[in-house]
């Protein structure tokens, strides 16, 4: 499985990448591990004609930590958040997470930028970012902006990214309370087929591959914040969302999940 | 065509490829290293997985052109010069942590890149550490012991 042919362009900084975007139009793309990217070229579901690779752009891998906020440069790797001292003190929630996606070879290469950017519904990351009420900073031709991730988004491989604007930065809060991560799934290496997520003592909860885009289960948190108990506020987690039916899982196979898998990371997190 | 240069197993190596062609593809086809296998061809299985500055990578699901001026070692660079097996092999050998061996080589590179990036891994870490790589004989159990082995952490 070949992609299709595509021109190759290597951005020596976000201006230039962000530059050739706009040169190139909707038919461009950026490549950072390229580990999401790559799969959908070999299969012809991605045919972009400009690849223009950010994988380079070593100035966007860090991890900081000042004024009780963790900031990560957008080319970050999975396996340097899963080892770094420094977020395993600020955010351990955050490491922890990325030590679950895949396996270390695609740890190696995949980005914190590249999948938010990628925005799959089932990916590990998104949802830790949107249950930690993280932001994520977005460079285009007109400056910085920063979006909260409850409105970044949008659908299944879709989120507010302009097609000329690229991750720069992302920022979760440091500290912040008990937490839990409950990724179920079935084969070696594979997706969640569902997926659980509490920040913040349960003022953060949020929920992977239970519809078309990463899901803040905004009613679990409202029950914990109302004094509900853990399996009073799980029993809530899967209300009004339309799970897919796959393979895997039907969609009352998931809500089932959900709700089980809520309760468990909520009682991790410490919510009785 | 985007010329590219790979430092392959301590060589410097100049080439020529689409900015489509895999790694894999390079290595194999332009570069003659066969010892690196395709497999599910779809970033599952592992059985191609080389190391790129080090690490493991599955170089399927890497472009030759985003590879230019790394150090990548095959398979087929890890034995001494003399034909002394890299302790990895050696440890797959007297496991007998093989049958068909079409996974072996990667196998072997995510093994090593495993026990590097893990220090002090138990079985349990080696199970997980390999999730990213299928082997269709053996059950595992001998690839486990083999690993556990190489990295001084018993096993038999």
């Amino acid at each position: 499985m070949i992609p299709a042919a595509f021109d190759y362009e290597v951005a020596e900084s976000a201006d230039h990448a962000i530059a050739l975007l706009a040169e190139h139009g909707d038919d461009a793309k950026l490549l950072a591990g390229g580990h999401s990217l790559i799969p959908m070229m070999r299969y012809r579901l991605a045919t972009p004609s400009v690849l223009v690779d950010v994988g380079r752009l070593d100035d966007l891998r860090y991890i900081r930590t000042g004024n009780g906020t963790v900031s990560i440069g957008a080319l970050t790797r999975h396996s340097e958040l899963e080892h770094s001292a420094e977020l395993a003190g600020a955010c351990p929630m955050l490491a922890s997470v990325a030590a679950l996606v895949g396996d270390p070879a695609v740890r190696h290469r995949g980005t914190l930028g590249g999948t938010l950017a990628h925005s799959d519904p089932a990916s590990d990351l998104p949802a830790a970012v949107l249950a930690l009420g993280g932001t994520i900073v977005a460079q285009g031709p007109g400056g910085s902006r920063e979006i909260a991730a409850t409105d970044f988004f949008t659908g299944y491989f879709e989120s507010v990214l302009a097609a000329d604007e690229m991750i720069t930065e992302v920022r979760v809060p440091a500290g912040g309370g008990g937490w839990n991560y409950q990724k179920f799934n079935r084969r070696a290496q594979d997706w969640a087929i569902v997926g659980a997520a509490v920040a913040g003592g349960g003022s953060g909860v949020s929920l992977v591959n239970m519809g078309s885009t990463p899901i803040r289960a905004s009613g679990v948190e409202a029950a914990v914040a109302g004094g509900a108990s853990a399996a009073e506020a799980a029993a809530v987690a899967a209300d009004g969302l339309e799970p897919p039916d796959d393979l895997n899982a039907d969609a009352e196979y998931r809500s089932h999940l959900a709700r089980v898998l809520t309760e468990r990371a909520l009682n991790a997190a410490g919510v009785a | 065509m985007t010329a590219v240069t790979l430092t392959v197993n301590g060589t410097e190596r100049s080439l020529d490829v689409e900015p489509r062609t895999l790694l894999v593809h390079a290595l194999r086809d332009d570069l003659g290293l066969t010892g690196t296998n395709v497999g599910c061809d779809s970033s599952s299985c592992g059985a191609c997985t080389v190391l790129v500055d080090g690490q493991s990578a599955k170089s399927c699901t890497v472009f030759a052109v985003q590879a230019d001026g790394a150090d990548i070692t095959t398979i087929e660079g890890v034995a001494d010069a003399d034909g002394t097996l890299h302790p990895m092999q050696q440890a797959f050998h007297e496991h007998h942590a093989l049958q068909c061996g079409y996974c072996t080589p990667g196998m072997v590179m995510a093994a090593i890149s495993l026990v590097e990036e893990y220090p002090g891994l138990d079985e349990g870490g080696v199970r997980h550490g390999l999730e990213g790589n299928l082997c269709r004989c053996t059950g595992y159990q001998n690839i486990v012991d083999a690993v556990l082995a190489a990295a001084g952490s018993g096993g038999d």
